[in-house]
């Protein structure tokens, strides 16, 4: 029988939660680097036993973790702890928490400034990794969305990082501002047909496509409307929170934005709203069915004022038609007096024959619906709040 | 030998207890003290120095013999009583935050 993992950053420390593919009685083990922030955790699709995984601190900075036995024991890549490094001349044989923008190759200076709160240009500086996204190919690269927004990839297993700076070059990055969370490259989708293919979004500039593997990459934000920004057709600013896509249509991408969700099925050509009946239509996360393309969840928040579940109400919205018709799923949530969040990375799903469908909230809950979303209940109640939340699904 | 002690996360980050202790060439300053760390403990690189530029990391304090050190050139000498291991230099993790 299959198995699952889920691993759960929080504000303090990372979980990994397992069971049997009948998902009712779970093992919890952690927390792991206790009282560190872990933005995010996500194993390689190659080999589920390597896991990466973004551990932060404001006073200490950026770790980047990995484990090569499924989360039992962990390194930083290249820089072995308590021993004498044994690299060329005593140096560390990585540098796993060094992300150093480009620079402009003639000038030597950065190569662009993006747009402060207060309207001024502002430099480039590097806060933290928001999301480690390993390829669907090889064990060894991984890439990295990080704070202040840039996309970075590693080819060495974490032990070195390199920007992929056509990203932040092709001419809109004096526009990109940050949101109220910063300005964080958060969400990165390789496309599983053709690698080179690669959707990133950014709080707040928007949606970003390679198709050449990232050397070049252009704005596809065309139908995405935001109230705060003057021109209706303006090319980047929007704040999108979170895309998602099924495997089997990589061209058809889903969008939980700021406020609206969308779908586009020409790989972000163009965009429609799909919000449809929902109750409101600001949220945060968007996930779609392993095995139904054209499923999709997403759970309401009331709004960009007041970040909490609607109506007091903890729901699961899902659409079996690819948006527009929204049916609420509330059996074993709390469906009243319940204010928590439900943040960017906080949402996964399992690959099994019942679709699992995995969340977590500020408050620290952890749910699991081992059947689609029919019917949910708290895998545990009181874990720090919790960041973001990936599902390995095990032989 | 120079005594260093570590605040807490960075304790458990390099393995170590809370105190370690390191050869350092003279003259023995900020940067030689945290370069002959760094060196002996790869995984602090960037969590006390900003990787680049080397500026001690805003949440972090430098004290030795009652004296806060933060704001010293990089490349002052260190107090004789570090130097000699009598005093420990301490690296501490600002009271801020939550």
């Amino acid at each position: 029988m299959s198995n699952v993992r889920v691993l759960v950053g929080t504000r303090k420390g990372a979980f990994i939660l397992s069971s049997d593919g009948k998902r009712q009685k779970w093992t919890v083990s952690g927390p792991l680097f206790a009282g560190w922030e872990m933005y995010h955790l996500k194993g390689s699709p190659v080999n589920p036993d390597r896991i990466y995984a973004s551990q932060c601190s404001g006073w200490f900075g950026q770790v980047i973790q990995r484990s090569d036995d499924g989360g039992k024991s962990w390194t930083l890549p290249g820089t072995p702890g308590g021993e004498l490094p044994k690299g060329m001349g005593g140096m560390p044989m990585g540098e796993p928490n060094k992300f150093v923008y480009d620079t402009s190759p003639e000038t030597g200076k950065p190569l662009t400034t993006h747009q402060f709160y207060d309207g001024s240009q502002h430099p480039w500086e590097f806060k933290r990794v928001w999301h480690l996204e390993p390829s669907l190919s090889d064990a060894e690269t991984v890439y990295a969305g990080v704070e202040d927004a840039a996309l970075f990839r590693s080819t060495d297993g974490g032990k070195n990082w390199h920007e992929l700076s056509g990203l932040r070059g092709h001419g809109t990055g004096p526009m990109w501002s940050p949101g109220a969370g910063g300005m964080g490259l958060h969400t990165i989708l390789i496309d599983p047909i053709n690698e080179k293919r690669i959707y990133i979004a950014i709080s707040a500039a928007g949606c970003f496509r390679t198709d050449d593997g990232g050397k070049t990459w252009k704005p596809i934000n065309k139908g995405l409307h935001s109230q705060y920004i003057p021109d209706p057709n303006a090319e980047v600013g929007h704040c999108v929170h979170r895309i998602a896509l099924h495997r089997s249509r990589p061209s058809t991408v889903f969008m939980q934005k700021h406020w609206d969700v969308l779908r586009t099925d020409d790989a972000g050509d163009n965009w429609r709203e799909v919000s449809g009946n929902l109750p409101t239509d600001f949220g945060f996360v968007i996930d779609v069915h392993a095995h139904e393309p054209e499923t999709i969840f997403v759970v309401p928040i009331k709004s960009d004022s007041e970040h909490f579940a609607h109506e007091g109400k903890l729901r699961v919205f899902r659409s079996r038609t690819g948006g527009n018709e929204w049916e609420p799923l509330t059996k074993g949530l709390p469906q009243e007096n319940c204010y928590v969040n439900v943040l960017r990375d906080a949402m996964s799903v399992d690959s099994l024959d019942k679709c699992g469908v995995y969340f977590g909230t500020t408050g620290g809950q952890v749910y699991c619906s081992a059947d689609g979303g029919d019917s949910w209940g708290a895998i545990v109640r009181d874990l720090p709040a919790v960041l973001s939340v990936e599902v390995q699904t095990l032989p | 030998m120079i005594r260093v002690i570590l605040p807490y996360h960075l304790r458990t980050l390099a393995q170590v207890g809370a105190e370690v202790q390191l050869d350092v060439p003279a003259p023995v300053t900020q940067r030689s003290l945290l370069d002959a760390l760094e060196a002996r403990y790869p995984t602090l690189r960037g969590t006390i120095r900003d990787h680049g530029n080397d500026k001690r990391r805003a949440m972090l304090r430098f004290f030795a013999c009652e004296e806060d050190l933060s704001n010293e050139s990089p490349d002052a000498p260190l107090p004789e009583a570090v130097t000699s291991g009598k005093e420990p230099f301490w690296i501490v993790g600002a009271i801020a935050g939550g």
